[in-house]
């Protein structure tokens, strides 16, 4: 099997097709992140799939830079979530829908 | 075939980690109980890290598994834990506008297949040691990564870690009991 650009760039869409329908759709804060996790995971997997195909090393370094973002991100998620989840007995995102408190 | 990324077992080893990581991914949306989402993302994130190991991407993928599938999975999990998801209702998960998103979600697809169908990247022969030489010399693809990301990328290197620090302030910040309860 000759595997192309064209096979990772479809693998990474469709994962990260797949991400973008969890954002869009869940219900519940904590999948949402989790979705997000998978859409950044799609992008490193077409930075280091190009990475191979123009034999450049930045996208490797790029994806890592995308993975210390990623953490971050997850850490301020989940805090957010923990709090949420304090103020209001929920993760659910449809009644958490006021501006104040 | 001078675009091949990979050929023979490891094409075959690749449509296989692929279509199973698909599925993980597919399994994290689906599913209602939120620790099922979790293992499924630890399993997504896992098969991701073998697909960059497939293409001698080492680091990147040993940085995959430590900071994913090691500490991204464990802070989920826990926090899964700490807000005990018996109490979330679970009889809806999907927005009553699910069916809209899943409409518009294919809107993405217009500049990828554009992309995929006018395809001007420079027939060049893939070149392995591109990413394992330093100064001419062979050496592991880790030292490779070094070298390039503590001399070509210093300066975003040590925004990164500026930026790992607000996180951990803020994260630390927003955790916290507000300030009247802690008096």
């Amino acid at each position: 099997m000759t595997v192309t650009i064209n096979h990772y760039m479809i693998v990474s869409l469709l994962l990260f097709s797949i991400g973008f329908f969890g954002v869009l759709a869940r219900r519940n804060f904590l999948t949402i992140l989790m979705s997000i996790e998978l859409m950044l995971n799609a992008v490193n997997l077409n930075l280091v799939a190009f990475s191979r195909r123009l034999s450049d090393l930045t996208g490797q370094v790029f994806s890592v830079f995308v993975i210390t973002i990623a953490a971050g991100e997850a850490a301020i998620g989940l805090a957010l979530t923990i709090s949420l989840f304090r103020q209001r007995k929920t993760l659910n995102v449809e009644e958490a829908d006021t501006m104040r408190g | 075939m001078a675009g091949a990324l990979l050929t023979g077992t490891a094409g075959w080893l690749f449509v296989v980690f692929a279509g199973l990581a698909l599925a993980a991914a597919i399994a994290v949306v689906v599913a209602k109980n939120p620790v099922h989402s979790a293992l499924y993302l630890l399993l997504s994130f896992v098969l991701v890290a073998c697909i960059f190991i497939l293409q001698q991407a080492e680091f990147v993928g040993a940085v995959q598994m430590l900071v994913y599938a090691g500490g991204i999975m464990v802070l989920f999990l826990f926090v899964v834990m700490l807000v005990n998801p018996r109490t979330v209702r679970t009889d809806k998960t999907f927005q009553h506008q699910w069916d809209v998103a899943l409409l518009l979600f294919p809107i993405l697809l217009i500049p990828f297949v554009y992309v995929l169908w006018t395809d001007k990247l420079p027939d060049l022969p893939v070149n392995p040691a591109a990413f394992q030489t330093v100064r001419g010399k062979l050496a592991g693809n880790t030292e490779a990564v070094a070298w390039s990301l503590f001399r070509d990328y210093l300066l975003p290197f040590e925004i990164a870690s500026v930026f790992l620090l607000v996180a951990l302030i803020g994260a630390v910040v927003l955790g916290k009991r507000s300030l009247e309860k802690m008096d």
